[in-house]
């Protein structure tokens, strides 16, 4: 659209300022603001060198209890003797390359992701997220393809977390996908069924349901029949999860226009088709936010497998705050910190992760 | 096309009506009801292969219910509705056929937000007739050039003109070379000078002797394709006319007022 008479666009105005000029209009505009600004810059004065001679400067980086006593600052001498068990947990020293290559198998599906537009894109995302559990269980339990099995009391520490935070995630999706559209369904068994699954799921605690699935579901199982424990947490998990996740996903069905389902409809699509093709891939794009929420949550909420016996990060960490030779106060805070550490990078990641995919959603999709 | 005459043996009356070999929709003795209120009475209409039925009628008189009657959108309670020869209902299993014999346009578009023009266009091609992906693309952007608008294919409806938007929809109903169009109040979302290019894409699909049954109240349009016009009030068919006998010499009263109020403006 290039009109001749139409005379050449203004260029829009130098926004490029002095570091001075910067300074007077954004920290000093009028003299409340100013007094803000020398309000926060004192707290900061008052608690970064502290903490950064906490972390850094006065630290013990290496050695063992007595040098942690000796000096002022965090113990990572701690986190670095026990850097194995933090990650690993009880997982053989010769077996740890089964670990390290689930987790390579993790950032390789969700590395994925980041596909520019390709065909059948939808597809090799699912497939790989279909892959990813069944190639994980069998590089870390082995078995049938002839590695050595490590039984899952083994395991732990971050690679635990790992596990119960992405089996998890992948359980709850679909279960919540379906327990949603289950809720909308036409057929009243269908939809009394999940409507009590999901208001019962809702309105328990995580660690009621995990309590349940350890010690209650057993009683039940018939004789002779026994789940592990760790599979018997990741169900309790996902399904709890799951419930959460399915008023999320509900939410965003709510939000498709009734336009869709009839256009689909009136091609000829039957419900699934309609659904998988047309109305999910926009009810969960709106629901980005709703869903990394439950994420976060599901990462945060792994710690409480530790009340059935299970040590993830934040439990290997305490155990071995508890064990004799590391009993020293800075050991225990510089444990917690770099415990709470751990699921600040990966919860923050997950955050920042959404963030870019839903800007590349929503590019030139607006109406 | 072939013929199935047992189907048409038994219909939901019981009553044994005998089909006109060539009739492509026939609806008999339709009734249907939200609730209590009876908003399609009594609708007898039959249409043959080619021909172009316009809808028109007062706000609220039930012409959008009876179009999606036809493609089975909405349910009905009493009478038959046969497309081809065969009996339509909601409950039947194989209803989806059925229904990608028909093409369907709406008010407000409906194009799919999430999917790009071209995707919009191969996904009932793809998922429902199984068309390989190469020639569904092949065949959608034939069907864009169609509709005047061969270098959108990659753009999203969302950065699409009013106008563009309904002939992409009319380009997605006709990939699936459907017998039938359906057009409910096409051009009634549209800006004046949007609402022309639309028309024209219809006027031209109407001269390649797609049948097509339309609920507008362009009456231009009317008077240049279409076979008959149908006039609804309060659930009824009021008149069914050639256009020129209906806009000229009206039979009804209510007739005679709608169109004094349509011309109007
Ligand atoms: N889902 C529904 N439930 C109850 N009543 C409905 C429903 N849909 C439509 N109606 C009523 O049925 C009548 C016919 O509606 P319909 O949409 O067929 O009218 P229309 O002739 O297409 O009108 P318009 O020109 O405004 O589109 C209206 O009185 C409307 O209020
Ligand atoms: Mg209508």
């Amino acid at each position: 659209m290039t009109d001749t008479l139409t005379p050449p666009p203004l260029k829009a105005p130098s926004t490029v300022i002095g570091p001075l000029d910067w300074i007077r209009k954004n920290l000093f505009p009028d003299w409340r603001q100013g007094l803000l600004t020398i309000v926060v810059l004192w707290l900061l004065v008052r608690t970064v060198p502290p903490l950064i001679d906490w972390l850094f400067l006065d630290a013990a980086w290496a050695g063992d209890r007595d040098d942690c006593v000796a000096a002022s600052g965090a113990c990572w001498a701690f986190v670095n003797a026990r850097w194995g068990q933090f990650i690993y947990g009880f997982y053989p020293v010769e077996h740890r390359w089964r670990v390290d290559l689930s987790m390579l198998t993790l950032v390789a599906s969700i590395a994925v992701l980041f596909l520019p537009r390709v065909a059948h894109k939808g597809w090799i995302i699912t497939g790989s997220f279909v892959a990813l559990p069944v190639i994980c269980f069998a590089l870390l339990h082995g078995g049938p393809i002839g590695l050595e099995i490590v039984p899952t009391d083994r395991w732990g520490g971050f690679m635990l977390t790992l596990v119960v935070a992405v089996a998890g995630m992948l359980g709850a999706l679909p279960i919540g996908i379906l327990l949603a559209l289950g809720r909308r369904s036409q057929m009243p068994a269908i939809r009394i069924f999940c409507v009590t699954f999901i208001e019962l799921f809702r309105a328990v605690p995580l660690i009621t349901v995990l309590f349940m699935a350890s010690v209650m579901l057993p009683l039940f199982m018939p004789q002779g029949f026994s789940m592990d424990k760790l599979l018997r947490a990741l169900i309790g998990v996902a399904l709890f999860n799951g419930a959460l996740m399915a008023e999320v996903v509900r939410g965003g069905l709510q939000a498709i226009p009734k336009g869709q389902f009839e256009a689909a409809t009136a091609s000829g699509m039957g419900y699934w088709k309609m659904m998988i093709f047309v109305v999910l891939p926009q009810a969960l794009r709106t629901v980005i936010p709703g869903l990394v929420n439950t994420y976060v949550a599901i990462i945060k909420d792994t710690t409480l497998v530790l009340i059935i016996g299970l040590f993830d990060l934040l439990g290997i960490v305490q155990a071995g705050i508890a064990s004799s030779d590391w009993l020293a106060p800075s050991v225990t805070t510089s444990g917690y910190v770099f415990a709470g550490f751990g699921f600040w990078a990966l919860c923050f990641s997950l955050s920042r992760y959404s963030m870019y995919l839903e800007g590349k959603l929503n590019t030139g999709r607006q109406r | 096309m072939t013929r199935h005459s047992h189907d048409f043996q038994n219909n939901l009356n019981g009553t044994e009506i005998m089909q006109d070999a060539e009739d492509i929709i026939r609806i008999d003795e339709l009734n249907k009801w939200y609730g209590e209120f009876h908003v399609l009475q009594d609708i007898n209409l039959t249409v043959k292969p080619g021909e172009k039925i316009v809808i028109c009628g007062p706000s609220g008189s039930g012409k959008s219910t009876l179009i999606r009657c036809i493609n089975q959108l909405e349910t009905h309670q009493m009478g038959v509705i046969r497309i081809d020869g065969q009996e339509i209902h909601a409950d039947m299993k194989n209803i989806e056929a059925l229904r990608a014999k028909v093409g369907m346009v709406f008010q407000n578009f409906n194009l799919y937000p999430h999917l790009s023009v071209l995707e919009n266009l191969t996904l009932a091609q793809i998922w429902v007739h199984r068309v390989p992906r190469r020639e569904a693309e092949e065949r959608a952007r034939h069907y864009l050039a169609r509709v005047h608008i061969p270098d959108q294919a990659e753009k999203f409806p969302g950065q699409l003109s009013g106008g563009q938007q309904q002939r992409v929809a009319i380009a997605r109903a006709l990939c699936t070379k459907p017998q039938i169009m359906l057009f409910d109040e096409p051009t009634s979302a549209l800006d004046p000078e949007m609402i022309k290019e639309v028309l024209d894409v219809m006027i031209e699909l109407a001269q390649e002797g797609m049948t097509m049954v339309c609920v507008t109240h362009e009456m231009g349009f009317a008077r240049k394709v279409a076979n008959r016009v149908v006039f609804m009030d309060g659930g009824r068919i009021v008149e069914e006319a050639e256009p020129e006998e209906f806009f000229q010499n009206p039979q009804t009263d209510r007739g005679r007022l709608f169109l004094s109020q349509v011309l109007e403006h």
